[in-house]
């Protein structure tokens, strides 16, 4: 091997380093414009999330529809990975069949808004027969009853910049959603499962239902949903609790 | 002689580094669940097609950073493989080194390698050369099949992905299907890499990783 040339290869592939360095710096903002950027895209599985949240949000621009079921595929087992909250507050509220409950809707919205339950079960709803997969490789097929987060977006005015909305449920597994997904058909804030009541341990009063992401993504036990532009300020800004204990804010695959 | 281009050898050890990490990842995701189903769902309380005989790990912490890990090692995996397969196809390497020639096929040819195999032989200098019949074969099942296949069976567990493609699951026949699928078909990837790893060892361990590493079975010294 000759010196000068590998001079030369040292030089040339330091200077690919460099551009291949300031490139995903570009990428990353052009990314984050289009709300192509998942909030926990940092460190060194960061990246494999970031290409995952990207690739799969580009995919999905399509407004592709999660696959629905025949109600003779509903499954006869639901199981329950992790029961309602040991919580005295929301004992109480199931205690109460949930009269006391309200959902907390604010955040960037022009009228922040307080839901009881009965009112939510007024308002247009939509059943959906859809499957619902843990992350730890089951998973079951149900119907789920609800009313469409977008529908609950428009009526309190989300503004048209907000990118995210964040959900606080009565446990501390909080979590937040792109917009693209908040205001997907799909996306219900169900209160029915199989035609009945949600019981408490799948998620009473209400859970979120979204069907294109993984079962942790569907959060249960609601209390307050925030319509943000940005979650560096929420949480450790990750997006979600989900990272704190390892996972993904994402949770399409 | 040059025995494995510069593109080859650099794709092999990354290929190798993102494989153990797909695998040691995957254990980490299967462990929560080491149960298999057939048909669309499939949890406790339903009939499974079979249960590995291994602990339900929940509580580790090992699954939600194996996640990470498994997404991020797959797409290690995917870029660095089309690098192989664009280049490798341009430079007619699968051609020449990887598709059966036609002196291979003859029965009397495939008897005395599987002969030949079958007593441990190791291969004379000459056949070192290159490839044989069964590593050709095994080569492009790995590459043409089983990996790909490794990515649409995972794709089918994406419910964002077949919301998109619906196709990809229902081709299976359901979730369940494709992950039990997914399972096998990295048994077999495993096993390609125990037995491949046999043969580096049966056929001169110090040899072929000098060649996997500089590109060549010889050192420096006793080629010039």
């Amino acid at each position: 091997m000759n010196d000068k040339v590998s001079r030369r290869k040292i030089i040339t592939t330091g200077l690919a380093a460099v551009a291949g360095v300031s490139g995903l710096g570009v990428a990353a903002t052009i990314a984050d414009r289009y709300g192509l950027l998942a909030p926990d895209h940092q460190g060194v599985c960061g990246v494999g999330e970031a290409l995952t949240y990207g690739a799969q949000r580009l995919l999905m621009a399509s407004h592709s529809l999660a696959r629905e079921f025949g109600r003779s595929e509903i499954s006869k087992v639901h199981p329950v990975n992790h029961e309602h909250p040991d919580y005295d507050p929301y004992k109480r509220l199931l205690y109460g069949k949930f009269a006391d409950w309200r959902l907390y809707v604010d955040g960037m919205v022009a009228r922040p808004a307080a839901f009881s339950l009965d009112g939510l079960k007024r308002m247009p709803f939509r059943s959906q027969i859809t499957e619902l997969a843990c992350e730890e490789g089951w998973s079951y097929i149900a119907e789920w009853t609800g009313v469409q987060l977008s529908y609950i977006l428009n009526l309190v005015g989300a503004s048209a910049k907000a990118k995210w909305v964040v959900l606080y449920p009565f446990n501390d597994f909080w979590g937040s959603i792109d917009m693209p997904e908040a205001l997907h058909p799909q996306t219900l804030l169900a209160f029915g499962m199989n035609g009945e009541d949600l019981t408490a341990d799948h998620g009473a009063p209400v859970r979120l239902r979204i069907p294109r992401q993984l079962g942790y993504k569907n959060l249960k036990f609601l209390a307050r949903i925030s319509v943000v532009d940005s979650l560096k300020n929420v949480g450790d800004g990750n997006g979600s609790a989900a990272p704190e204990i390892g996972y993904s804010w994402y949770g399409g695959i | 002689m040059q025995r494995h281009s510069a593109l080859v050898r650099a794709t092999h050890w990354i290929h190798a580094a993102s494989f153990i990490a797909l695998v040691l990842s995957g254990i980490a995701i299967l462990l929560a669940y080491p149960r298999m189903h057939w048909g669309k769902t499939g949890t406790v309380g339903m009939p499974s097609l079979f249960d590995l005989p291994l602990p339900f790990v929940l509580d580790l912490g090992i699954r939600g950073p194996g996640r990470y890990l498994h997404f991020l090692a797959a797409w290690v995996t995917l870029f660095t493989g089309l690098v192989y397969l664009i280049s490798e196809l341009h430079t007619r390497h699968v051609r020449k080194d990887l598709l059966p020639r036609r002196s291979d096929l003859g029965l009397q040819s495939i008897r005395k390698l599987v002969l030949n195999h079958l007593r441990f032989r190791r291969p004379t200098e000459e056949e070192a050369q290159t490839y044989n019949l069964l590593q050709r074969l095994s080569y492009l099942g790995v590459v043409f099949v089983l990996l790909p296949f490794m990515f649409v069976s995972g794709f089918a567990m994406s419910p964002a992905i077949v919301s998109v493609f619906p196709i990809v699951e229902t081709m299976f026949g359901g979730r369940q299907t494709a992950r039990t699928l997914h399972f096998f078909a990295a048994d077999l990837l495993v096993l390609f890499l125990v037995v491949h790893v046999a043969m580096v060892i049966l056929s001169g361990f110090v040899k072929r990783c000098r060649a996997m590493i500089t590109g060549y079975a010889t050192p420096r010294k006793a080629r010039s």
